[in-house]
């Protein structure tokens, strides 16, 4: 039923761009450009296998510490190659499921440094076999090139890819509506805040301006004005904040109608601006890293308002329990 | 009001809780007068649905009094008798504007959930986990029903509540898997679960014209049942090999259709059951397909196989390879109920069928938690039904 497109360019008709189509079409290329200026490797799956390799690596160290500590020609020390697995588990868990796992790669460098000086120290002893050592060294350093590599480039990665750049989402939905219909509905901006979440009112103040008021956490709240830049009756709608306000954003809306006169389809996309001002600090904290999944959520109260009339909700319901809804309904939602 | 809740595994727990509110437009509150326990609670009550949480109340087969309604509906009115479909449904969207019902868009709050789970999401289900929307369900004294003029079948003639309270659920759904056989004359239908929807899916079949119907189980009582009842030939699972059986009956083509009414929770003398419970405990499947496997086995070439067993998630050692090669026709889903209450309420005012022969215990709401008890440990417990 959803589609949470990416590739904006399947399926879409050949019109002129709005001024947000236009934003992102360039941004996606500095982007794109930026990725491909390096190595090829995707940093992140690299992470990915580095983590994986850590947690087998880890796994093996705990379970069989005399055996490997055989493979690398060292004395038996079980304890010590077990706290290292524990270190190796650590940094592979982190890494895996940590949304950013630059500082986890590093710590991978940092244990590799301790794997090093282990073995440096073991090949002083006359007791271990000094050549499967050396092997182990050679091994160990090609890993820590590697994982110096891959550290770096999530370092420099998170500052590009989550950390300035603005905060966008897309989310497309059918609705068993005309497309007058829907227009009608979301052109009336005073109806935004019947589907969409974060807003607690919005004004229109005359013809192409109006006047948003966003919940933030607790009490808080933001406004900011807003204008609409381009329109198609029935087609499509474009608004963005006007500029010098204190929020940042833009957003549009476009209605197809669907094959088979079967209502029509949305397709939304929205710009939350940079997540360092305040909208954008707001919505990071409502919707965490996903600002798609909002808009999506919100598409679909979109269509139960235009479909139904309202939106069903089980707040409010009896529970064997002190909340009528629990944590789960609240993720979903 | 008093309401049964889910509280973990293997336990319910009947308590005071608030009474239900209009919450949407389109809801109306009902005073329940009679509730049944489905078999598909069993999947709940064993800890096997996922999204499960403590204190929901359970329960989707209810009927009773309609005693406040929303400033939307039209259809309704205080004092209505009504039986309610398990399906939440809008009547609006796509599906719901097609007869299926239990796929509407608009009824469940926490489709994402569901995305996530199974990639699309079907309706809304009372009492039947968050990812069906994480509604209180009709095991209480009052319940809300959201779009309540589309739902809700009234009852204006004398019927006893038992008579008419499984158009909710269970004969609708054994119906429905019936009549997805694509029945024709001669037919022979074989249904592996004598519980009270495969005895539903036995009657409808031999209502929509087969001309055998074999229920498969275990349990002494209710292939006992399927012969009284409804004329069924039976075949006791650990008694006999149902594939050589089934071959012996049809002269080695196999039954026409297949219908499983068994499930996720399935089970087999052997080490098949032992295979499949291992890996549900390691969660590396959740659904043990027994019956199902065996359904697929059976079925001959060309036939249908009509699953209304609830399956959840994953399911391992299915043989697929047999499905694809013997050209078999796989028909599924949760009942599109309202689809079929008013016709079936029809065939029992004409008499063709009382749905009340599935009743063996009759308790009080209050002792839920020991219905659920008993209707586990099966023996001679077809159907509970229970009074708020």
């Amino acid at each position: 039923m959803a589609t949470l497109t990416e590739t904006r360019d399947i399926a879409k008709p050949a019109e002129p761009r709005t001024d947000t189509h236009y934003a992102r079409q360039v941004l996606n290329r500095q982007r794109s450009e930026r990725q491909g200026g390096r190595m090829g490797i995707n940093e992140e799956s690299l992470a990915r296998a580095l983590g994986w390799f850590s947690i087998g690596l880890g796994i093996a160290e705990i379970i069989a510490p005399r055996s490997l500590a055989k493979l690398v020609g060292t004395d038996n020390h079980k304890p010590l190659v077990r706290s290292y697995g524990l270190r190796e588990i650590a940094s592979g868990v982190g890494i895996l499921t940590n949304p950013r796992p630059a500082p986890w790669v590093w710590s991978r460098v940092g244990g590799d440094m301790l794997d090093l000086a282990s073995l440096a120290a073991a090949l002083k002893s006359r007791r271990n076999e000094r050549g499967k050592t050396v092997g182990a060294i050679a091994a160990v350093t090609g890993v820590t090139a590697l994982d110096v590599l891959c550290a770096q480039q999530l370092s420099a990665g998170t500052g590009g890819a989550s950390g300035r750049a603005p905060m966008q989402a897309e989310a497309s939905l059918i609705i068993n509506r005309s497309q007058e219909e829907c227009y009608r509905f979301w052109r009336n901006f005073e109806n935004l805040p019947r589907f969409m979440s974060y807003l607690e009112a919005v004004w229109s103040s005359g013809d192409r301006r109006s006047h948003w008021v966003a919940r933030g956490p607790g009490s808080a709240k933001v406004q900011w004005d807003a204008e609409i830049v381009n329109e198609v009756p029935n087609q499509r709608i474009s608004w963005r904040s006007l500029p010098g306000s204190d929020i940042e954003n833009s957003g549009s809306v476009e209605f197809e109608p669907a094959p088979g006169g079967r209502g029509s389809i949305a397709r939304v996309q929205m710009d939350f601006g940079q997540p360092g001002r305040a909208l954008g600090k707001l919505l990071t904290k409502l919707m965490g890293k996903y600002p798609e999944r909002i808009v999506m959520k919100d598409l679909r109260r979109f269509k139960q308002v235009l479909e139904v009339g309202e939106v069903i909700t089980t707040e409010g319901q009896p529970a064997g329990r002190s909340s009528s809804t629990t944590w789960l309904d609240s993720i979903a939602r | 009001m008093r309401a049964n809740c889910w509280q973990g595994k293997k336990k319910m727990q009947v308590e005071d809780v608030a009474d239900p509110k209009i919450l949407n437009s389109q809801d109306a509150i009902v005073r329940i007068t009679s509730t049944a326990i489905c078999g598909s609670d069993l999947h709940l009550y064993n800890g096997f649905v996922p999204t499960m949480q403590q204190g929901d109340i359970v329960g989707h087969e209810f009927m009773g009094e309609v005693m406040e309604v929303g400033s939307a509906v039209k259809n309704l009115k205080v004092g209505d008798r009504v039986v309610v479909p398990f399906p939440i449904s809008c009547g609006k969207c796509f599906f719901c504007q097609e007869g299926m019902f239990s796929l509407c868009e608009n009824s469940n709050p926490n489709a994402w959930l569901a995305e996530k789970f199974w990639g699309h999401s079907p309706s809304g289900i009372y009492g039947y986990s968050h990812l069906l929307g994480g509604f209180a369900g009709g095991q209480a004294q009052y319940a809300r029903v959201p779009f309540a003029d589309v739902g809700p079948l009234k009852i204006e003639n004398g019927f006893r509540d038992e008579q008419v309270l499984f158009l909710s659920d269970i004969f609708p759904t054994g119906y429905m898997a019936a009549e997805a056989c694509n029945i024709k004359p001669g037919d022979t239908i074989a249904v592996w679960g004598c519980g009270p929807v495969g005895q539903f899916a036995i009657k409808s079949a031999f209502l929509l014209g087969a001309e055998r119907v074999i229920g498969i189980d275990r349990y002494p009582a209710r292939l006992q049942m399927a012969r009284d009842k409804s004329s069924a030939q039976t075949i006791n699972y650990e008694e006999a090999d149902v594939l050589e059986t089934l071959k012996e009956i049809t002269g080695g083509r196999g039954p026409d259709a297949c219908i499983d009414a068994v499930g996720m929770e399935s089970h087999s003398p052997g080490v098949q059951y032992a295979y499949d419970r291992v890996k549900q405990a390691m969660m590396l499947e959740t659904d043990r397909p027994i019956a199902l496997r065996q359904a697929i086995l059976a079925c001959r070439n060309g036939g249908t196989l009509s699953v209304a067993g609830v399956y959840g998630g994953f399911i391992d050692k299915v043989p697929f390879g047999s499905l694809m090669n013997r050209s078999i026709t796989v028909k599924t889903g949760q009942t599109h109920v309202h689809r079929y209450m008013r016709p079936l309420l029809e065939r029992i005012e004409k008499g063709e069928i009382d749905p009340s022969f599935v009743v063996t215990h009759r308790m009080s709401l209050n002792d839920a938690p020991e219905g659920y008890e008993m209707f586990d440990r099966r023996d001679g417990c077809i159907k509970v039904v229970l009074k708020p």
